[in-house]
């Protein structure tokens, strides 16, 4: 044998596995916030039907806040991926 | 299939390069310049027309950020930069969606050898055509790229100096009309807090929480218009025909949904700004 058998990955290989973990596990706690406050706001609007565009708006913008720290773990993959 | 994070320079005026995401943004510009133009070619009071139109429109943004804001006279003060922000970036987003954005370009041969280090030192890979590219006479492999394709059209926003641009001037759209309503004392009285050590930290806390503000801001857009382009250029790439189409209107409504939260986030945060500040 010539060739000592590597101990370690590629780089690309641990990069392509890097932007997978990063992504695939950055977007469980956002979703599960984003389907938690939906639930409780369709469950506010139908308690209270009247009060529907004030609930939504306000719930638009919460998922907005948790839907940016998916794009943190995206953003972060691709980094990782294409720089 | 050419991917690249950093939007590429076309041409550079004096010192200053110009990419194909600001061309883009010049374009969407222009458009919102004849479009408001048009609206108030020759005002009647009773509108006709052009006219007409553009009063819908506006009724309907001064309504909704009316319900927002509570009071119809702060929603006027806020409206200009709020609906401006609103529509600018909807309407960059949406034309970045026409074909031919991303997709008609010209080849550009690269000059000099991309130099990797062993030492993992970032080397910027999308230097401007005239750029200067480090070239280390040290041992390193020298990887000589084929020639790139740069397009001529790239949507605006999928540039992190765009929405980043936005994001400062956001913030600091925030700060000021804070500043003009309630006075610089009361406003400041906000961040440097020196009743107590506790309030101190709150308000060394609530500046950082305006910078992350900044970097909230320009990554959602970012990410959302960059990973969307990424998506539709793999897709394209994959299928191009009849199946993108989901995509696409994924796109759309990403597009208006983005628009619409960097606004009302805009809107809520001058909301804030602009009251008095509780006591606790």
């Amino acid at each position: 044998m010539d060739v000592p058998a590597k101990r370690s990955m590629d780089l690309e290989v641990a990069k392509n596995f890097a932007a997978a973990i990063a992504i695939g596990l950055g977007t469980l706690s956002p979703a599960y916030a984003i389907g938690y406050m939906a639930s409780r706001a369709m469950e506010a609007i139908g308690r209270n039907p009247e009060a529907a565009p004030k609930i939504q708006t306000a719930m638009i913008l919460a998922v907005a806040f948790a839907e940016a720290i998916a794009i943190y773990a995206l953003v972060v993959a691709l980094v990782i991926k294409f720089v | 299939m050419h991917i690249s994070i950093a939007a590429e320079t076309l041409f550079m005026i004096g010192p200053l390069p110009v990419t194909n995401a600001l061309l883009m943004s010049w374009i969407a510009m222009a458009l919102l310049v004849a479009v408001g133009l048009s609206f108030t070619y020759r005002m009647r009071v009773v509108p006709g027309g052009m006219q007409n139109v553009g009063e819908t429109i506006i009724e309907a943004g001064i309504g909704f950020f009316s319900d927002v804001m509570g009071s119809r006279r702060e929603a006027e003060k806020v409206f200009p930069i709020v609906a401006t922000l609103f529509i600018f970036i909807l309407l960059s987003n949406w034309i970045g969606l026409v074909p031919g954005v991303g997709t008609i370009g010209y080849l550009e041969e690269p000059k000099e050898e991309i130099v990797h280090e062993e030492t993992v030192a970032p080397v910027d890979e999308h230097a401007a055509p005239e750029g200067e590219t480090e070239e280390a006479a040290a041992p390193a492999e020298a990887e000589a790229h084929g020639p790139v394709f740069v397009p001529f059209f790239r949507s605006a926003y999928s540039d992190l100096n765009m929405t980043l641009a936005l994001a400062i001037i956001s913030v600091l759209a925030t700060h000021v009309f804070g500043i003009m309503t309630i006075g610089f004392f009361k406003h400041a009285h906000k961040f440097f807090n020196f009743s107590s050590p506790i309030n101190f930290f709150v308000g060394i806390l609530e500046l950082f929480g305006e910078v992350s503000k900044m970097v909230s801001f320009s990554f959602r857009l970012f990410g959302n218009i960059f990973a969307g382009e990424v998506l539709l250029v793999v897709i394209l790439s994959l299928v191009p025909y009849v199946a993108p189409l989901p995509f696409f209107a994924l796109e759309v409504f990403v597009g208006f949904i983005q628009a619409l939260v960097f606004s009302m986030l805009t809107l809520v945060f001058m909301k804030v700004a602009m009251a008095e500040a509780e006591g606790h």
